[in-house]
């Protein structure tokens, strides 16, 4: 019979880390039946069918191996074209520019690469829930910057300034938002730069929702002048390419940033799936067309859904970027966590409540509007009946 | 030349006929007045030709005999190939009809509750017009595809209910 042990207990570091606020829900929604959900941060569409034919035909020709760390060259060079073309913004496909799992290990990778312990990290929110973990996990102190639904969640330099410390290192960008839908114009990044050079900082641009902008083209972070040198640019194709499962991005940045954090990545993950590598090839070469459209749906029914919220006394700015609608439950008087959990249970629609993306999302649900205009509508009058009931 | 892009309403009702006015002014940003005079005129204009639905016959037990027919045609002067295409098209059994390149001239789709009905259609309708040389038939055995909707089992939404 084993004797019992009296284990030590685990890293402090793991044990502080909060869970995530979504977790609790979808704990609740799984287990339900009949929910419509708007819940989901994903797109609806599967990965084109280009994509996924390349992706079985580099199997059955046996592509099982490894890759460089840095992910395979005609990757990274298809990369670098499609940034050129796109932004006008230049790296080399030899030296700077990483395949990584998802944006997530990109950002995992940049705090490691950037922070000593104590070094803080500016994260405008709300915003995309692992932001101030990756941070808190890399050693560094997550120092939020509250953005409000007044000027449209979009962050400004000024506020920046206000929250910068002789302690800062970086600037944590994520926009378009997720969950806001928020998106950075320009000047704003002009300013933003301007501000980061001054100060020293480096500038962590998460731009895996640059394609799902709906009025005006994105701007990408490092094409703005004086930022390229200051900026780790991490995208992937994820949304877009409606490829989350596949788990690949890519993280740009100067060759002496990068280069670390192909180290770091070397060690720990060794290389991105090939299989993935290979899918996010054949997307960026034949998808466009497929992007396209999967936009053009995502454009109607965001519309779709922010006229129906407002329509219910949800008020709701118009989102500029990615899949989300980010309306104030303020006029029912219930808290974010109250709305979203009442709403599932009573009406079986899945919201998230703001709260789960920090500072500035109590008052505010998301509900993600990848999911198809029936269900959009099905969701809507739910949704009212749950208002009638309230009022 | 930039092609022009295609009308949203048009792309939206090619998708799914049933959506109505009022969620496609929605959808798009205009009145449903807006919309509803739009589809008024493409139907009017005969850019709108129909409204239909794409149904699996096999399914209810119904099933009808189909039959894509490669017709061989002798040009007419003035014409070419538009009067025999016109006449064929006439028939109610025909379901469609397209000039083709290739091997024969005419693509005909042919639609009869059975083989019968279909072998007499072809023999004594279809090839004794005048102008038709020669027709090739190949008779549908399964549908995979059609008008864009999948006959097989289509992929089911997988995703968690609630993700970050």
């Amino acid at each position: 019979m084993s004797q019992s042990v009296s284990l030590k207990p685990l890293s402090k570091t793991a044990l502080e880390v909060p869970f995530s606020g979504i977790r609790r829900f979808f704990d609740i929604a799984a287990s339900m039946q009949d929910v419509v959900s708007l819940g989901v941060g994903e797109p609806d569409f599967a990965t084109p069918w280009s994509v996924r034919e390349a992706a079985i035909y580099s199997l059955e020709r046996g592509q099982t191996t490894y890759t460089s760390n840095y992910g395979l060259l005609e990757l990274r060079r298809e990369i670098a074209r499609y940034l050129n073309k796109r932004y006008s913004v230049e790296y080399n496909p030899d030296s700077e520019i990483l395949v990584t799992v998802g944006v997530s290990e990109g950002l995992d990778l940049a705090m490691r690469v950037l922070l000593n312990p104590g070094d803080e990290v500016l994260v405008p929110e709300p915003c995309y829930v692992s932001y101030k973990p990756c941070v808190a996990l890399a050693g560094g102190v997550p120092v939020s910057v509250e953005t409000r639904s007044d000027a449209k969640f979009a962050v400004t330099a000024d506020q920046l300034k206000a929250a910068c410390t002789a302690k800062t290192k970086a600037v944590l960008l994520g926009y378009p938002s997720n969950p806001t839908g928020a998106v950075l114009s320009r000047e704003r990044i002009v300013e933003i730069i301007a501000f980061a050079r001054d100060r020293g900082l480096y500038v962590i641009s998460d731009e895996i929702y640059d394609r799902l902008t709906y009025d005006g083209i994105h701007t990408c972070v490092a094409s703005v002048p004086g930022a390229r040198d200051i900026t780790i640019l991490l995208n992937g194709f994820s949304k877009a390419h409606a490829m989350t499962g596949w788990r690949i991005g890519y993280a740009c940045a100067p060759e002496h940033i990068l280069k670390m954090m192909m180290k770091l990545h070397s060690y720990t993950m060794l290389c991105a799936p090939i299989t993935g590598q290979v899918a996010a090839l054949e997307a960026l070469k034949h998808a466009e067309n497929e992007v396209e459209n999967m936009v053009a749906h995502y454009k109607q029914r965001r519309r779709l859904i922010v006229d129906g919220l407002n329509k219910l006394g949800l008020t709701c700015h118009m989102p500029l970027g990615a899949f989300y609608a980010f309306p104030s439950i303020e006029s029912t008087g219930l808290t974010a966590e109250q709305f979203a959990e009442r709403l599932l249970m009573e009406e079986r629609v899945a919201v998230v409540p703001g709260t789960a993306f920090g500072a500035g999302g109590n008052g505010h649900v998301r509900c993600s509007y990848a999911t198809s205009v029936e269900r959009i509508e099905v969701a809507l009058a739910r949704m009212k009946k749950f208002m009638d009931k309230l009022s | 030349m930039p092609k022009e892009t295609p009308d949203e309403i048009l792309t939206i009702l090619a998708r799914d006929a049933r959506t109505s006015c009022e969620t496609i002014a929605k959808m798009t940003g205009r009145t449903v007045e807006d919309v509803e005079k739009a589809v008024r005129d493409y139907e009017q204009r005969g850019v709108i030709k129909t409204y239909f639905t794409v149904i699996d016959w096999e399914k209810t037990g119904c099933e009808k005999v189909v039959a894509f027919i490669d017709v061989k045609v002798t040009p007419a002067r003035d014409v070419g190939f538009d009067a025999v295409a016109c006449r064929i098209a006439r028939f109610a059994q025909v379901q469609s009809v397209w000039l083709v390149s290739g091997g024969s001239d005419l693509r005909v789709v042919v639609e009869a509750p059975n083989l019968r009905e279909l072998a007499s259609f072809v023999s004594e309708k279809l090839a004794t017009i005048d102008g038709v040389t020669g027709t090739t038939s190949h008779f549908l055995l399964k549908r995979y595809k059609e008008d864009g909707a999948l006959f097989f089992d289509s992929e089911q939404d997988q995703r968690l209910v609630v993700s970050p």
